[in-house]
């Protein structure tokens, strides 16, 4: 892994990947939503609505996808104080803000015809919302120091005392009788799911996640970039004067 | 052993010697209970539906408010460096200070969360409850708090952050403490919220200082 810790090396990699990921990303959802939107079938209860999960579902799982990226990031950063790894973490979390907050507002807007309200108080959306505020106070908490590496510090262990959210959002279909259907796609004995509509949400799924690939990599060389711009204005001011 | 009291003492001296803002904590806690019936109307059934609630939310934001005290200062006045190198391990230390923080802010609440029960016209059969799952929420808050003070150390607007990190992880206190009050109330079984307060008190026990002491390591380096 220490192979990776050189940013030099990152750039170079990321410059690479960087165009591949983004057609993947736009070629899948693409993809995803014309099956979804088009060719799949409607459901016999839900009707039409039921197209609203191809985008609530994989951004839900893509919310707990990136906290538990930010978790492993924020380890790696505290543990081997890898630089590279607490850009990973810092640029990961406005992504996983706005996945999360599309979960919610999907999930509001189809809760309204199918439920019969825009929010119930269970557990899975309870839980869901308190991860939208962990996102946040991590966001809140990395930029509240005048010394960046401090911020740094401070949030991953934010994150890490917040990961134990995580299981919870996983499992609260299951633990508590709640309004919200348990998975029906990533459970013992296969998906629940017919292929038709299955299709559609894995082509989803792996979308969004290259497009999170994408964005994350935008945003962490854009990091690494504004912090060469600012030792190169240090570097500046310090020289001496010449006249 | 020994030092670990002689900490706790110094704390709780350091708390009476400041005189009136521990007991600001309990002010505050009256004050937004008795806001509730003019928010909401006197009516007494719907005071004591949403007594349980009212008590403790307000035992939250109250507990809330005092936990810039506990490590702030010290942080401050440069004490907490000469804790941190001292020889004892500075989990131990952290523990110490959540003890204080508790009884001199948590305690007191439980002591005027009865007479607030019956203010706000709370069926008898909560109070015992309640009673016993502040026991079991209070010291719970106090640790997931240590840790949410320990990390805004050093930071800018600290109180306003404080509240953005440390309220979701109060949010699960809440709903056990406030289920099992009703529950006591409606007449049915109550035990297991009351062990669920339990567990999470144990376990916040067992990680909250470990976190708390990481998060003070790093602001002191």
């Amino acid at each position: 892994m220490h192979r990776f810790a050189n940013p030099k090396r990152f750039m170079d990699l990321s410059r690479a990947l960087l165009p591949w990921t983004a057609g993947i990303s736009v070629v899948l959802i693409a993809a995803g939503l014309y099956l979804a939107l088009f060719v799949s079938p409607t459901d016999y209860q839900q009707g039409q609505s039921v197209r609203m999960m191809y985008v609530h579902v994989p951004s839900a799982w893509m919310s707990l996808f990136c906290y538990t990226f930010m978790a492993v990031a924020a380890a790696v950063a505290l543990i081997w104080k890898h630089p590279l790894a607490d850009l990973a973490a810092k640029s990961a979390a406005p992504i996983g803000t706005c996945f999360t907050f599309l979960a919610l507002v999907t999930g509001s807007l189809w809760g309204k015809p199918m439920w019969g309200a825009w929010w119930v108080w269970d557990a899975r959306l309870t839980s869901v919302l308190i991860l939208f505020f962990l996102y946040l106070g991590y966001m809140a908490l990395i930029n509240a120091f005048d010394d960046p590496t401090r911020g740094f510090r401070a949030a991953s262990i934010l994150v890490l005392v917040g990961f134990i959210n995580v299981p919870i959002i996983k499992f609260s279909v299951e633990w508590w009788h709640t309004l919200h259907q348990p998975a029906s796609v990533i459970k013992m004995g296969g998906p629940a799911i017919h292929p038709s509509m299955l299709a559609p949400l894995l082509l989803m799924a792996v979308g969004y996640t290259t497009y999170f690939l994408w964005v994350l990599m935008v945003r962490m060389r854009t990091e690494i970039l504004a912090g060469k711009i600012r030792a190169a204005r240090l570097r500046q001011v310090r020289a001496p004067v010449k006249g | 052993m020994e030092r670990f009291i002689r900490l706790v003492g110094r704390d709780l001296r350091l708390a009476q010697r400041h005189g009136f803002d521990s007991l600001l904590v309990v002010v505050f806690f009256v004050i937004a209970v008795v806001l509730f019936p003019f928010g909401v109307g006197p009516e007494p059934n719907i005071l004591a539906r949403i007594a349980a609630g009212i008590i403790w939310v307000a035992a939250l934001l109250a507990s809330m408010l005092s936990l810039e005290r506990l490590l702030q200062a010290d942080f401050d006045d440069g004490s907490l460096e000469l804790l941190v190198l001292s020889p004892v391990t500075l989990e131990i230390i952290v523990l110490a200070k959540v003890i204080a923080h508790w009884l001199t802010t948590g305690l007191p609440l439980i002591v005027a969360a009865p007479l607030l029960a019956v203010l706000l016209n709370m069926n008898a059969e909560g109070f015992g409850v309640l009673v016993l799952a502040l026991f079991l929420g209070t010291p719970t808050l106090s640790l997931i708090g240590a840790v949410g003070a320990g990390l805004i150390l050093g930071s800018r607007r600290g109180g306003v952050l404080l509240s953005l990190l440390v309220l979701p992880l109060y949010i699960p206190v809440l709903i056990f403490g406030v289920g099992a009050v009703d529950a006591a109330i409606g007449g049915f079984a109550f035990k297991a919220q009351i062990m669920i307060l339990g567990g999470l008190f144990l376990g916040t026990l067992a990680l909250c200082p470990w976190a708390t002491a990481a998060a003070i390591r790093q602001a002191l380096e």
